[in-house]
């Protein structure tokens, strides 16, 4: 955004000032490289807000995002304070707007900060096994050869497997906590993102401008980081945003078998695992954090869909 | 159907009519491709023993703590230190390792205190009836709503099939459990609860295959068949579900790719019926990539199984695996997560041959 005032005193500028930042911002012509990257950047968003889906699903992201960082402001209650007088209160009580669990504990507090822990693992996992990928997928495509070879079958057998087993197998050996669930789902993910960042740089690697910075004497390193990688990134990027979804329900799901956070931890997978013990009788202890694992995985999976028709242009049908 | 049968005589009558040299050369291409199939399940299979015996042998600091416990003396450990084989280099400790599972031995597991193999023989039909069941229920629903989705591809049958789908991908499975618990046997009673059969029922009927469906029915006895089939209704649909989800979105595309093609007019404008047009011609070319869809939709119920078993305290491998997990019996775990994978590879391969078996294509 650095570039903005710039370009606008720059260009022909006074024109577009005039007609304002969206004329600027849709400009066929752009001033420089910055500004064509912010043009281009506004026409994804333009026809993103166009999905209405899409928009529907930012916003659930942008709440999660929101509400595990006001989290002390938006919880009633200390999500860890317990009140056995006031056990198992039904939805709707007086001062527990989603009832309270089975030591008395405000469901709709421990959920505001359950958001938290959910947001921290899906970042975790969101810059770890990507960028795994990422490195596997670009290093065996443009070098080629047994490099190639040794990569992709490594990737192939752990793409063989089947990932919520190994995940669980890896968590049993390391011991349950969030840390290790984070490190297990990671270590179980990363192959997709290889596929994928080979895939493009197949594409990419015999293309005249990667020649051209081959003959001007660039190293391996410089071509695979500053090339090739930032062109694998929108693919890697949908893939990421479509696997949140995934990712959110193996935590859960690790979480559910007791196997992630552990408790008193607010972990929405382990609160429906506690609920599990008062299904029949007490069903919202249960139910509400599930509806919360549903709607955020939901709104992942509605942006990633969205951000895939926009992205790339070839999968929408 | 009829131009790829055609093409496929075709093909036939070349076949036979090549001289012997052309013969024999395809033959070793044949079986350069058969190496190269058994060369590449024998990679991933040792990877996956690779990972296993890490898991196992390597991230844990002290393998012998872990079985004798911390208060054992110190000719205890050693014996089992010796015992485990744990004196010898790594590589030998792998090479026994993978000798010992190509027995099938996984050791003896904890809880149960008997062979490893033994307890997930005896498993593992009860996961195999209710990734079938879930199977069939994904392919009947799915298929269909994804041909319908694709027909009206836009409008708001589409968006509602959609959406459907969407849900299946973003409900934890546990969770779709214990509602469907609580609707339809807490509160509605329609169907049995957690387990294979009320209790009344067990050991009535002698074990044949293991599968109970199949075992009721050889042995005739419908009181146990209807009961078996309350208990399986409902975690077959919630698996069932989640299989719905992808078959009818891999259906759709494929059928938007079909019903774009050129013989789609041309039989339209031959007079055929709209029915025929798209449930015969359409679907009919679909159905080959579909076959891969559904044997990977398999693997994933297999294991996707896992939380589904807990949650309907279904006596199958996935419920082992968990018990044995909490309870830190690594030789069950590990045990379990070989033959998941075992038969998860085993299904990749059969979803490719098949691919290329009902392909003419591919060959």
């Amino acid at each position: 955004m650095g570039n903005m005032k710039n370009d606008i005193t720059a260009g022909p500028g006074a024109p577009a000032k005039k007609e304002g930042l969206r004329a600027w911002l849709t400009s066929d012509t752009p001033n420089s490289r910055g500004h064509a990257k912010v043009v281009q950047f506004y026409l994804g968003w333009l026809s993103l807000t166009r999905n209405p889906l899409a928009m529907v699903g930012l916003a659930i992201v942008v709440s999660l995002v929101l509400v595990s960082l006001f989290a002390p402001l938006l919880a009633t209650h200390d999500p860890l304070a317990q009140a056995l007088q006031l056990r198992l209160l039904p939805p709707l009580s007086p001062d527990h707007i989603l009832g309270t669990d089975e030591l008395g504990r405000d469901i709709y507090s421990r959920l505001v900060y359950g958001a938290g822990i959910t947001l921290y693992i899906v970042t975790l996992v969101a810059v770890t096994a990507p960028v795994a990928g990422l490195i596997v997928g670009t290093v065996a495509g443009y070098l080629g050869g047994w490099v190639e070879v040794v990569l992709m079958r490594l990737t192939d057998i752990f793409l063989a497997f089947p990932r919520l087993i190994l995940a669980l197998a890896f968590v049993a050996a390391l011991g349950p906590g969030i840390e290790n669930a984070v490190l297990a789902i990671a270590i179980t993910s990363w192959p997709p993102y290889a596929r994928v960042a080979r895939a493009e740089t197949l594409t990419i690697r015999n293309s005249d401008f990667i020649n051209a910075i081959q003959l001007q004497g660039a190293s391996t390193a410089r071509i695979v980081i500053g090339h090739v990688t930032p062109l694998c990134l929108s693919s890697v990027i949908i893939r990421v945003t479509l696997d949140m979804a995934g990712i959110i329900l193996t935590a859960a799901g690790l979480g559910f078998l007791g196997l992630g956070a552990q408790p008193p931890t607010p972990e929405w997978g382990a609160m429906i695992s506690t609920g599990r013990k008062f299904l029949l009788g007490q069903w919202w202890v249960a139910a509400m954090p599930g509806l919360a694992i549903f709607t955020v995985s939901l709104g992942f999976n509605l942006l990633g869909d969205g951000l895939r028709d926009v992205l790339d242009p070839r999968s929408s049908k | 159907m009829s131009g790829t049968s055609r093409s496929e005589n075709l093909a036939g009558e070349k076949a036979t009519s090549l001289p012997p040299t052309f013969r024999a050369h395809r033959m070793t291409r044949n079986l350069l491709a058969a190496l190269r199939l058994l060369a590449t399940i024998s990679a991933t299979f040792l990877g996956l023993l690779c990972v296993t015996f890490f898991i196992g042998r390597v991230i844990p600091i002290d393998p012998v703590i872990s079985v004798v416990g911390e208060r054992a003396s110190a000719e205890i450990y050693e014996a089992t230190f010796k015992a485990m084989g744990l004196d010898k280099p790594l590589y030998e400790q792998f090479y026994i390792y993978v000798g010992k599972v190509l027995t099938g031995e996984f050791g003896e597991s904890m809880l149960t205190a008997r062979p490893v193999m033994e307890d997930i023989r005896r498993v593992f039909p009860a996961t195999l009836e209710l990734a079938t069941v879930a199977t069939i229920f994904g392919v009947i629903l799915g298929i269909p709503l994804g041909v319908v989705a694709a027909v009206y591809q836009g409008r708001w049958v589409d968006q509602l099939i959609r959406a459907v789908g969407l849900f299946g991908y973003s409900m934890p499975i546990f969770w779709l459990g214990l509602m469907g618990l609580l609707v339809f046997y807490g509160v509605l009673d329609w169907v049995s609860g957690p387990g294979r059969l009320d209790i009344v029922y067990d050991d009535m009927i002698p074990p044949v295959t293991g599968v109970l469906l199949i075992d009721s029915l050889i042995e005739g006895d419908m009181d146990i068949f209807a009961n078996a089939f309350s208990h399986i209704v409902l975690p077959a649909s919630v698996l069932g579900y989640y299989s719905l989800a992808y078959i009818s979105r891999m259906t759709r595309s494929f059928m938007l790719e079909q019903l774009s093609q050129e013989y789609i007019t041309t039989a339209r404008v031959k007079g055929l019926s709209e029915f025929r047009v798209i449930w015969r011609h359409a679907l009919g070319n679909v159905m080959v990539p579909l076959i891969t869809v559904i044997a990977l939709s398999y693997a994933n119920l297999l294991e996707g199984s896992v939380l589904t078993e807990l949650v309907f305290s279904w006596p199958g491998l996935g419920y082992y695996i968990t018990n044995a997990l909490l309870a830190a019996d690594m030789n069950a775990v590990l045990g379990g997560t070989v033959v998941v994978g075992s038969v998860f590879i085993g299904l990749n391969l059969l979803s490719d041959f098949l691919y290329r078996f009902v392909d003419p294509r591919a060959k």
